[in-house]
């Protein structure tokens, strides 16, 4: 499946990220890190607030799609890998690692390279590199 | 208050997902595959983000002691570099390289319902939920008894 560049677009929606990630830190005080809200929604440990703002900041991210359409008049180009026992295992990877390993590309990527972690910087080089590989050897590799 | 601005956070990221390419797991794995179709756009999605909430944290911290409508500023403290950090972060990337997703954009590419995404995003939920209850002692107990 080839993809066009799309420089400016994506370097659009990369401010619009970080509008909303300061946006969350300066009226609630939280990392905007997606796998950390998602799983405190449904959690054991999270107190009845934090539970609340985790699901609605979720909601939100849903709720982004259908207010795109309704605006563009579409959805946008989207192509989903159909191999759907890869995608199970792709999205238990995704949810255990991230959780594991506390953050994922916005976490860790975004909010927490920001802020000079060095835990961050050595997550996302982990992830990236992981993920650099997992594609070369899938395209390259073994399958290609 | 807090509530609609959770609200509304999580509404400008998702566009901002959806506008940046990083919804369509294509424009994802396409970025992933350097020696192949390599698209580099998701590049500038990471530096135009980090480039924003870079200065704008630190911009927060400066001016403020506590958030408009909380009483304090979560950030994390902890700087040890260990082995669920790292395992965590091996097993995520194998997992993004495998779907091209990451958990914002699988939430937010839900209402397309294209079937890789309504199959990776319980898998998802069930792999958070395991992961939040491994014992915390079970990688540092190992440390201790060696």
């Amino acid at each position: 499946m080839e993809t066009e560049f799309t420089p400016w677009a994506s370097l659009a929606g990369g401010l619009m990220i970080g509008a909303a990630a300061v946006l969350l830190m300066a009226s609630n005080g939280r990392i905007a890190g997606i796998s950390g809200l998602t799983s405190r929604v449904f959690a054991r440990g999270t107190d009845g607030e934090a539970r609340g703002v985790s699901a609605l900041f979720v909601l939100g991210l849903v709720l982004a799609m259908p207010l795109w359409a309704l605006v563009a008049g579409g959805f946008p180009q989207q192509w989903v890998p159909s191999n759907l026992a890869q995608m199970a295992v792709a999205g238990g990877l995704v949810g255990f690692g991230a959780v594991l390993g506390n953050g994922c590309t916005s976490g860790h990527g975004v909010c927490g390279i920001s802020r000079g972690s060095g835990r961050s910087i050595v997550a996302t080089a982990t992830f990236m590199a992981a993920a650099f590989v997992t594609v070369y050897l899938l395209r390259h590799g073994i399958g290609g | 208050m807090k509530q609609l601005f959770a609200l509304l956070s999580g509404i400008l990221f998702g566009l901002g997902l959806i506008l940046s390419g990083m919804s369509d797991p294509a424009k994802v794995l396409n970025f992933l595959d350097v020696f192949g179709r390599w698209d580099p756009s998701l590049a500038l999605v990471m530096g135009g983000a980090i480039a924003v909430t870079a200065p704008g944290l630190a911009l927060l911290r400066r001016g403020r002691v506590r958030p408009w409508f909380d009483t304090t500023f979560r950030i994390p403290t902890r700087r040890d570099i260990d082995a669920r950090l790292l395992s965590g972060a091996t097993l995520f990337g194998v997992g993004w390289g495998l779907g091209g997703f990451c958990p914002g954009p699988a939430l937010t590419a839900l209402p397309m319902a294209a079937a890789g995404t309504l199959v990776f995003l319980p898998f998802m939920l069930g792999g958070m939920w395991l992961a939040r209850h491994v014992p915390d002692d079970l990688t540092r107990s190992a440390k201790g008894a060696a």
